[in-house]
């Protein structure tokens, strides 16, 4: 084990560790419902682990969690619900771990949704990410595998990274628990609201596409009010998205 | 009614648009995306240089998943584990035998005919319940807490996606997803889990191939048989110096014969009933990742081995239960078991088999784990040869040489031996399987196929090779 000198974050009282209970499958009585979001392979489940202390089978190849596991952890008295999504590389296609996964985030309304990725693909992932981010206001991105972006010498400017996405980034290597702590803390401001994230939405889109976006999403707003994320729906509308279509005609959202 | 219109009304206007923005409007959001993380990554990922642990990679990637040294190596990696299992599971296995059958056993018996158990009490609970589970447990434990750490690590190391990229043009070639070779990995664990892994093949109708064709990898349940078969009877061909090495090729030949019915058959599938594309896929091929050695041994033992185990328990109890009750229940003369056996004798020679093996298989539909000791128990009950503890209880002896014993006198030869091996290959999955695919395809018809093709598939061979045996010899 190699010592380091603790910084003046880690002592401080808001980032200690001792405020934090796992509380494994225990999860009644949540204060908040935490979703764990990610492309394959970036350590969602051992993620989930050292949030949650189970153990959740992990595996070096994409693909291990095909269905959703539960677990919790309190934090300063307050309880957190974490369901770990399958990974998906995108939320645009129809297969059955990607379903999970997407319907989840649209309809299960988690309190926050935590953006795993692979600090060395970054820009792999960030095309899930800016897709999570259009149907999410509540996210933190976990900037994981940071022991082995360091070994292959890249740098992320994580600040600036949090500005540009327009919510928090923590860096962590979730295998020795790195960075965990200042996780469960971004994680309580989010979810109390002490941090308000103000998330990226997709540019570049071609002008006449964005005016029929426009368009589509207002009118499903006006139908349906309590929808958090219209712009995305009226996405998955124009594509003929045949589960939101459902979805929209018996107004059942869950 | 109001509803109805406002939701026709968003979708005529979706139609409208659709109209008015073409057929490029998913590769154009596709493009956006991509195009605003490249903007993002520029302004904050520095990448210094090439160096570090990516050349690393490359360099093992080039041997793992050669042209010459991808399946060579592949072969021996198996075969390497499968040496690790059968020689270290051996001690604690004998060591497990000898405690709960020579020592807990007869104290059972003593205690129970102490308190005043009936003889069917104790008959029933002590030597069929009982004696079932400690079986298991003797025979099933040491080398599942050998075999699935190994397995762990080699899939915690990132080993697996290369046997996916190694293997992929063969399951192209076949008509199914490359990601099948992940399904069938997990499948040479446990079938259930291979079914329930199908879920990252986004096609139904390779899905449907996998979930099909799984059975074909050699469960960790028939594992046991195949070693002990290997072992008495392919073993002993040979002079003592090779025999290990004689048993242990057959074990890794009957498992790579496994693998060829999986192409044959997914290729026989995507031909005629489940014709269809292959779909392309993108396999990332993760970095290698040193295991944490330790934890991963202790998360396997616990999350795997002992998960399996306790499912074998909970199916060998009522099947110890079950076999007591044939073997000591008579109509006529004869005990029901004695009367199944003798039904399906013929059928069980004309397969190279015999009727014991069949009502084994029959009663062990359940696991698996429990087929060598109904094949045990039943031939003593048979033959009436007295050894181990008798007639209508599942047993197991201490020692190979006793249990070889046992088979010959129920009249097995070596064609016996390499069909029940080539059987054990090729029948019908076990229950918990059969309930999973049903479960994952939701389609009564799709569970019968599963579950009655590899069982047609192992009378067919069975058959042709007890046939071509005969005339040779």
């Amino acid at each position: 084990m190699k010592t380091t000198p603790k910084s003046a974050c880690e002592t401080c009282a808001h980032h200690s560790l001792d405020a934090v209970k796992k509380l494994g499958v225990d999860i009644t009585n949540v204060d908040f419902v935490i979703a764990l979001a990610g492309n394959p392979n970036t350590g969602k489940s051992t993620v989930f682990n050292a949030l949650t202390g189970l153990r959740q089978h992990t595996g070096n190849w994409p693909g291990k969690t095909v269905t959703r596991a539960e677990g919790a952890f309190e934090y300063n008295q307050k309880k957190f619900k974490l369901i770990d999504l399958p990974g998906t590389y995108s939320l645009m296609s129809r297969s059955e771990d990607e379903e999970v996964a997407r319907n989840f985030i649209l309809f299960g309304k988690p309190n926050v949704t935590i953006i795993v990725v692979d600090a060395s693909r970054l820009e792999r992932n960030l095309n899930l990410t800016l897709q999570i981010l259009e149907i999410t206001n509540n996210a933190v991105l976990c900037l994981n595998l940071m022991d082995e972006a360091q070994k292959n010498n890249i740098q992320i400017d994580t600040r600036s990274l949090s500005k540009e996405l327009g919510i928090p980034v923590v860096a962590t290597s979730a295998r020795s628990k790195e960075g965990i702590p200042e996780l469960i803390a971004t994680i309580s401001d989010v979810a109390l609201g002490k941090i308000i994230c103000k998330p990226h939405k997709i540019k570049n889109i071609p002008p006449q596409l964005e005016e029929a976006i426009k368009k589509l999403s207002t009118a499903i707003q006006n139908q349906y009010p309590t929808v958090s994320n219209s712009r995305w729906l009226a996405f998955r509308v124009l594509e003929g998205d045949v589960h939101i279509i459902e979805a929209l005609k018996t107004g059942n959202f869950s | 009614m109001k509803e109805v219109e406002e939701f026709d009304k968003i979708i005529a206007l979706s139609n409208e648009l659709r109209w008015q923005i073409g057929d490029d409007f998913h590769d154009d959001l596709t493009e956006a995306i991509y195009a605003d993380a490249a903007k993002i990554v520029k302004k904050t990922v520095v990448q210094n240089s090439q160096k570090g642990t990516l050349g690393i990679d490359a360099k093992i990637d080039s041997i793992v998943t050669s042209k010459i040294w991808g399946f060579p190596l592949m072969l021996f990696l198996l075969g390497f584990v499968l040496w690790l299992t059968i020689i270290g599971a051996n001690y604690p296995s004998a060591m497990l035998s000898s405690l709960l059958l020579d020592i807990v056993h007869p104290f059972l018996k003593e205690s129970t005919a102490a308190i005043g158990f009936p003889w069917w009490l104790s008959g029933f609970l002590v030597d069929g319940v009982y004696l079932a589970v400690a079986w298991v447990i003797a025979v099933m434990l040491p080398p599942m807490a050998i075999f699935f750490p190994l397995f762990t690590l080699l899939e915690d190391f990132g080993y697996l996606p290369r046997v996916a990229f190694n293997m992929d043009s063969l399951f192209k070639k076949s008509g199914a997803h490359g990601k099948q070779a992940l399904t069938m990995s997990m499948g040479f664990g446990c079938n259930a889990a291979g079914v329930v892994a199908t879920r990252i093949i986004d096609s139904p109708r390779e899905r449907l191939i996998a979930i099909i064709t799984n059975n074909f990898s050699l469960c960790n349940g028939r594992w046991p048989t195949q070693i002990l078969l290997a072992t008495i009877f392919i073993g002993a061909v040979v002079p003592e110096t090779y025999s290990s090495i004689a048993s242990l090729s057959a074990v890794v030949g009957i498992a790579v014969l496994g693998i060829f019915f999986m192409f044959f058959f997914s290729w026989a599938l995507s031909k005629t009933v489940l014709k269809g594309e292959v779909s392309t896929f993108n396999l990332e091929l993760p970095p290698y990742r040193t295991p944490v050695f330790w934890k991963t041994i202790y998360t396997s033992l616990i999350d795997r081995t002992l998960i399996v185990l306790w499912r074998a328990i909970v199916f060998a109890a009522p099947a110890g239960a079950v076999i007591w009750l044939i073997c000591n229940i008579t109509l006529g003369n004869e005990s029901i078991a004695a009367h199944l056996v003798h039904s399906m004798d013929g059928f069980g020679f004309i397969l190279g088999l015999n009727g014991v093996i069949l009502l084994a298989y029959i009663v062990a539909i359940p696991a698996n784990e429990i087929v060598i000791p109904t094949i045990l128990m039943l031939t003593v009950m048979v033959t009436g040869i007295s050894a181990g503890s008798g007639s209508g209880v599942m047993f197991e002896l201490d020692s190979v040489s006793a249990t070889a014993d046992i088979l010959k006198a129920g009249g097995w030869t070596l064609l016996t031996a390499i069909n029940v091996m080539l059987f054990s290959l090729l029948h019908n999955p076990c229950s918990t399987t059969i309930y999973t695919i049903y479960k994952e395809t939701k389609s009564l018809k799709w569970t019968v196929v599963a579950s009655i093709l590899p069982v047609i598939a192992g009378f067919i061979i069975t058959f042709l090779v007890a046939q071509i045996w005969r005339i040779i010899f």
